[in-house]
């Protein structure tokens, strides 16, 4: 009966599309990396540094669109970092990852720190607040649900979108591709493997970025230590999950996010009678077990992890 | 024109010239973060060295903080060596920590030559448990083990939390997170009186000499080399692909578990949420800056830690944030990965017309 209530509330969906923004960034940014044949294990410290840059671009005045742009260029950068080691210089895609998680973690705590050296409590901003349109937001049930979301969450949806169009109806998405499942024969038809797939991360890294910007410019209002708390990881994941496809990656997302907004409900309504951090386990087992179901039936990207060369076959 | 070829054969002067260069070159790319925060430089440095060879105490905390990076160190190096790749170190170690907590804190009244060898084998099976699931998994099922093993660090801190605040909760400690404390027959006994350096230091350098003859002289070693070098061609060789990696998997797994009871047991005295400030992650670093070599870890082992200490003194006297250390640990990282790239590459003039 609970759960019924659970599920049927406006709130319980309202907060499922909430906890699921920033792991739709998230995961079209992996997505777009993989395709293009490069794994970007940076995805943990980009959308820290997303987070961080965003919410700092906000403070300085830069405005909440000012800021999401900032972000991106961010994101973008340490993507061009993660390229320039993994596709030209060919290195291990792994380490140079957690390179970069590494990299782009310590320079953002460094900044925060720098920039606010004893602060008790953090700074706030003006986080981006649910969008209030004329009828729909008023709509039973589909109003709170869908047209009370802040803009991020659109923004999300749409880059859906944006990314499917792209990889699947453009020249530009088949080149992508070509890179990710073969990279001699798009070689041989004069593409550029290490133009594309260097562009490939950069976007993909900026996406990531927003993923993080979510978190200090939506979700919340201002920037803790520790507050992405694995979701890139959970984003790796989840596009195994998705089989690198757009579609499914957001019902990924989604289905992560009903799993989170459901569990905090029982939580409440279950009490004492299980220890809390049972439900503070279940994202994470939820991943491992999704990833074991689908792993073997997964479509790699078949160049996914493999250097290429120029000229070496 | 210019092009790039690989060597036939890197020289040795590389293999140990680049992680040395690429080490001092991370510490005076440290000189850009700190000039943005508006410290003078030379005194930083001289701050930092100060911090590690200011004094006997100093330098004995140094090599104190060196002790789990060790470990965890030997942890990463056994696992890639095979490419298999262990990222959930830090998991493994809070499990060793656990089990030496379960077992030292009065489940069993011994003396202490027959209480630190179980604490030390408890630890280190705890340790290989937590890496034998994901090897399982990726060997039964293809399951990606970077994946499972960076998730399971989160399910083993949040199962910590869980535990502190029942089973393993210290009763007397007044609502605080925190174990009991280790009784006085399992603790690691001090190596230099009232300093806090520890023997935990000693298993750590014999577990490195160990992993060295294990790697390059045993049979083990070379079926493991051999399957993180082509796995494709170890199998048709005859060798035990699927078993070659759950037994890296164990190992490595053991070792970094030997980690969280070496801290636990040597350092702390019980058990908390914050035993490791990242360990496990940055024994990715040591061991890539040691070149996937057990002895090389000893050695960057020493060098990171000298960094995280260094910066803490330096952090306290001159007000600059102590995630300077980190910022340098991940720029040595990637130092030694674009390192690695020029000691196995050649530039090379060609004239035109020639190719």
């Amino acid at each position: 009966m609970e759960v019924l209530q659970i599920l049927l509330s406006e709130s319980f969906w309202n907060a499922t599309l909430r906890i699921a923004t920033p792991l739709i960034f998230g995961v079209l940014g992996a997505l777009l990396c993989e395709k293009a044949g490069v794994l970007n294990l940076g995805i943990e410290g980009i959308f820290v540094a997303g987070a961080m840059a965003g919410w700092m671009a906000v403070w300085l005045g830069f405005g909440l669109w000012g800021g999401l742009l900032v972000a991106a260029g961010v994101g973008g950068f340490f993507g061009l970092i993660h390229a320039i080691l993994t596709v030209p210089l060919g290195l291990s895609q792994h380490v140079s990852g957690l390179g970069i998680t590494m990299f782009a973690t310590s320079v953002s705590y460094f900044t925060y720190r720098t920039a606010l050296p004893q602060v008790s409590s953090p700074p706030r901003i003006e986080p981006f607040r649910p969008l209030d349109i004329p009828i729909l937001s008023d709509l039973p049930f589909i109003g709170p649900v869908l047209f009370q979301q802040t803009a991020m969450t659109w923004l999300a949806l749409f880059m859906v979108a944006l990314v499917w169009w792209v990889l699947n109806r453009t020249p530009l998405g088949l080149a992508i591709r070509a890179v990710g499942d073969n990279p001699d024969a798009a070689d041989a038809q004069g593409l550029s493997v290490y133009g594309l797939r260097i562009g490939a991360i950069i976007a993909g890294s900026a996406l990531m970025a927003l993923g993080g910007a979510f978190l200090t410019m939506s979700a919340f209002d201002s920037f803790f230590f520790g507050m992405v708390n694995g979701r890139g990881w959970i984003c790796i994941a989840l596009v195994i999950f998705a089989s690198w496809r757009p579609g499914k990656a957001l019902i990924g997302a989604l289905l992560f996010g009903a799993f989170e907004a459901f569990q905090v409900r029982l939580q409440t309504q279950v009490g004492a009678a299980v220890p809390g951090q049972i439900f503070l386990m279940a994202p994470y087992v939820l991943s491992i077990f999704a990833l074991v179901i689908v792993a073997r039936r997964a479509e790699y990207p078949r160049a996914l992890l493999k250097p290429w060369f120029k000229g070496q076959r | 024109m210019i092009r790039i070829e690989p060597r036939e054969t890197p020289s040795r002067w590389w293999t140990f010239g680049i992680p040395v260069a690429s080490a001092l070159l991370a510490l005076m790319l440290a000189a850009i973060p700190l000039a943005a925060a508006g410290a003078n430089i030379f005194e930083a440095y001289g701050q930092m060295f100060k911090g590690i060879f200011g004094s006997t105490f100093a330098f004995t905390e140094m090599l104190t903080r060196a002790t789990p990076l060790i470990f965890t160190g030997l942890a990463a190096t056994l696992a890639f060596r095979a490419k298999l790749w262990n990222i959930g170190a830090e998991g493994q170690l809070y499990l060793g920590a656990m089990a030496a907590v379960a077992v030292g804190t009065g489940l069993i009244d011994a003396p202490g030559f027959i209480l630190i060898p179980l604490i030390l084998v408890t630890g280190a099976m705890a340790g290989a448990a937590g890496m034998a699931g994901p090897a399982y998994l990726k060997t039964r099922f293809g399951a990606d083990e970077v994946v499972t093993t960076l998730l399971l660090n989160f399910i083993i801190l949040i199962f910590l939390q869980m535990m502190l605040e029942g089973p393993l909760k210290d009763p007397m400690s007044l609502g605080w997170p925190q174990s009991s404390p280790i009784v006085d027959a399992a603790v690691l006994p001090q190596l230099i009186p009232r300093m806090r350096l520890h023997w935990g230091l000693i298993i750590a350098l014999v577990a490195a000499v160990i992993a060295q003859i294990m790697l390059s002289k045993s049979v083990w070693g070379f079926k493991l080399r051999a399957v993180g070098e082509n796995a494709a061609a170890a199998l048709h060789a005859g060798i035990g692909v699927k078993r070659t990696l759950m037994s890296a998997a164990i190992v490595s797994g053991a070792v970094a578990g030997l980690a969280g009871v070496s801290e636990v047991a040597g350092l702390r005295g019980y058990l908390t949420t914050d035993l490791s400030p990242g360990y496990g992650y940055t024994g990715i670093v040591v061991a890539m800056l040691a070149g996937l070599s057990p002895i090389g870890v000893v050695i960057s082992a020493i060098f990171i830690a000298s960094v995280f200490v260094g910066a803490d003194t330096m952090s306290r006297a001159m007000g600059v944030s102590s995630y300077l250390a980190d910022l340098v640990v991940a720029m040595s990282l990637i130092c030694v990965l674009v390192g690695g790239f020029v000691a196995r590459f050649r530039i090379i003039r060609t004239n035109k017309g020639e190719s």
